[in-house]
């Protein structure tokens, strides 16, 4: 993301008084639900899952919450302002996704599972090595997707607020890790979920209301609207035809199709939207909940498609670049448009209305992740792998809960609070370093990570009998160190203009997605892995996972 | 609103054993595959040791059935929508004549692919739900019931 130059639609003005005020209401409203959320209990179970007492529809808005980061909400739009129908064809892999965690991931985690993702794999591979490699590889999927949605609230809350200087930037991004941490510490998951809920309603009603000014704009006509955006894109009928952005060299189709991969396999293995599944009572409530999800990410984008053209017909490419570069504000320039203009009351709501609600996404989505990462560490590397206490899944007995037990669950609690600190510091520290990295470029990579690390060690503990310990220990590394070097050696680090090190130049890998190689890495390490093992699979827990997995028996 | 999630895990339940109550009569009434879940009893009866008892769970005929038919639906169907999708984005690179190629007003083949995807994965989404609901969730729950009982 590049400086921005202030809108030029919106000279300067009220516009960004209201929206600092509207930006104050949110901080306080989650506040608010914070302190209020977080009295009720302190247990692991309250902490970590939210006592586990959500509805299906509640937990569906919370999972849409999760999802829908201000990446998608400003960037998706942005792109399809920018690109036309290359910016769709990016939406259309984040929805296509849901249906691998629909169907494939839901409802076996939400039965096999307890907190956390490696606790699937500790139910059969009782090793501290497969805890650790499991919990490490969700520590650095978040810390990464943490990282992306900072950087981007950095330069986004300080474009939406009129400045652009870097001080404004540092302090947002030093602001929104300070609520993110108290958000987690003090409210655990009972209050990030209820302002992931909130956010996504909010969030839906102000698309719905963008979406229905912008049709009663064109009368309905939404052949009348594209025909409109191509004309004012630049690029005529090529905006509405594939190639505007990945259509040059076949490298760049290649990473486009290398980056639609890692989506579509990424989301299934993304601790924060895994551990939603643990907050509804039973495996369906797991189902339906997803199903809300599908329902809400899969309207949203239509609704994105649609606005992203609205921005191109009524704003136009020329102006949404202008007013930055990689078109995250063609919405909030879309919403004062649609609202009356610049300097009219409705224009000036509206904008500050949509500004605040990006606002409100960005702080809902870092709190989700802090609240991810930090019970990855706590409970799988802390607790799971460095205390090495046997964590017999949670046994089959559920009454086998002992006062003791309640007490090293106390003390992993109180880890997870320090970690959440120690987390949300970390992150604030990076994205400073990081503040001229592209957002849309750590969010894939994000994914990519998620893709090669953690999902094929999921599937495989779920659905291979023979996969072994070994094999879930090589499946992890042998999806996530590649994922990781490739980036290193990829065009995003050196040898380019926009690079991180611009001066420098040893790449030699020409993508800047390593989804298309290291996701088949990953697989194919786990199967190396588990065919050299020299101890077999045990066959006994195998049958506790597929029996408790499939039926709920014994599920906590 | 913090408040109304105090109503919300009596709805889970509710939810579960309304299931399970609705399951007892049904089950012979069932059109769906017949599941002789009392077999799972047949397995050493209260047996101390869990593992034993996930052995023969896992043996049962009631639990192939569940699996088979959780599997017999899911893979074909992931296998499915994942090349539909890959296909779809490989065509923007294999086949731009195609996909510029106009089909009614500003829509081409490729704004029709893309809005297809939107479609095939609602459907798809319900498809899975329906199955899951008739074929699956009371021969689930039953078992687990009796596996439950079995450990305890």
């Amino acid at each position: 993301m590049t400086t921005a130059t202030p809108p030029p639609v919106a000279a300067t003005g009220d516009h960004h008084d209201l929206a600092i005020v509207l930006f104050a209401v949110i901080v306080l409203v989650t506040l608010g639900i914070t302190l209020w959320v977080g009295r009720r209990g302190g247990a692991a179970e309250d902490f970590y899952v939210g006592g586990r007492d959500f509805t299906p529809l509640q937990n569906g808005f919370a999972l849409s919450g999760d999802y829908l980061s201000a990446a998608s909400f400003l960037g998706v739009a942005g792109l399809i302002a920018l690109y036309g129908y290359d910016g769709a064809l990016y939406s259309i892999g984040f929805l296509v996704a849901w249906l691998v965690v629909l169907m494939l991931v839901a409802e076996l985690v939400r039965n096999a599972g307890r907190y956390t993702l490696a606790d699937v794999l500790a139910l059969r591979l009782r090793r501290r090595k497969v805890r650790a490699a499991a919990g490490g590889a969700s520590v650095v999927v978040t810390l990464l997707y943490l990282v992306a949605q900072m950087v981007g609230a950095g330069s986004l809350v300080a474009l939406l607020l009129g400045t652009s200087s870097a001080q404004a930037r540092t302090w947002t991004i030093v602001a929104v890790g300070g609520l993110m941490i108290i958000y987690v510490t003090v409210g655990g998951m009972r209050a990030t979920t209820w302002i992931q809920i909130v956010k996504a309603f909010l969030l839906i009603a102000g698309s719905v209301l963008l979406t229905v000014l912008l049709l009663i704009r064109f009368h309905g006509d939404v052949a009348e609207l594209m025909r409109q955006a191509a004309q004012h894109s630049g690029a005529g009928q090529r905006y509405l035809e594939p190639g505007l952005k990945y259509g040059g060299s076949f490298t760049s189709r290649l990473d486009f199709f290398s980056l639609g991969l890692a989506l579509v396999l990424g989301t299934a293995g993304l601790p924060h939207i895994l551990s939603r599944f643990y907050t509804v009572p039973t495996a369906r409530a797991a189902r339906r909940s997803t199903m809300w999800a599908i329902g809400l990410v899969g309207s949203f984008y239509l609704m994105a498609i649609a606005l992203g053209l609205g921005a191109t017909a009524l704003v136009g490419s020329g102006e949404v670049r202008h007013a930055n570069a990689a078109g995250n504000t063609a919405v909030p320039l879309l919403a004062l448009v649609l609202g009356g203009g610049n300097g009219s009351t409705g224009g000036v709501v509206l904008f500050a209305l949509i500004s605040a609600i990006a606002f409100a996404t960005i702080l809902a989505v870092v709190a989700g992740l802090t609240l991810a990462s930090s019970a990855a560490f706590a409970h799988d590397i802390w607790a799971g792998a460095w205390r090495g206490r046997p964590r017999r899944g949670q046994g089959a007995v559920p009454a086998s809960r002992q006062s003791d037990g309640e007490a090293v669950e106390h003390e992993e609690v109180g880890v997870a609070r320090i970690a959440a600190v120690g987390i949300g510091a970390i992150a604030i520290v990076l994205s400073l370093f990081a503040q001229q990295l592209n957002v849309a470029f750590l969010v894939g990579l994000a994914f990519a990570v998620a893709a090669s690390a953690n999902l094929p060690v999921l599937l495989y503990s779920l659905f291979w009998r023979r996969f072994t310990a070994r094999g879930a220990v090589w499946s992890v590394y042998g999806g996530l160190i590649p994922a990781v070097l490739l980036v290193v050696f990829s065009p995003v680090v050196s040898g380019t203009r926009t690079a991180l090190f611009p001066g420098m130049d040893f790449h030699w890998f020409p993508l800047e997605n390593p989804g298309v190689v290291s996701i088949p890495l990953g697989f194919l390490a786990g199967w190396i892995g588990t065919m050299t093992s020299a101890e077999p699979a045990d066959p006994d827990r195998y049958a506790e996972l597929e029996v408790r997995a499939l039926t709920g028996a014994g599920a906590a | 609103m913090p408040q109304q999630q105090t109503s919300s895990p009596e709805q889970g339940r509710r939810l579960d054993s309304w299931a399970a109550q609705a399951a007892a009569p049904g089950q012979s009434a069932q059109s769906a595959p017949p599941v002789p879940t009392r077999s799972a009893q047949s397995a050493p009866g209260r047996a101390a040791d869990s593992s034993a008892v996930y052995r023969a769970v896992q043996g049962s005929e009631a639990f192939q059935e569940i699996r088979r038919s959780y599997r017999s639906f899911v893979f074909p169907a992931c296998g499915a929508f994942l090349g539909w999708y890959l296909l779809y984005v490989a065509a923007q690179a294999g086949a731009p004549g195609v996909m510029r190629r106009p089909v009614a007003g500003p829509i081409n083949v490729a704004w029709l692919l893309g809005l297809l995807q939107f479609a095939s994965t609602f459907l798809l989404t319900w498809l899975y739900a329906r199955h899951a609901r008739t074929r699956r969730d009371r021969a689930a729950l039953e078992l687990r019931w009796d596996t439950q009982d079995q450990l305890r």
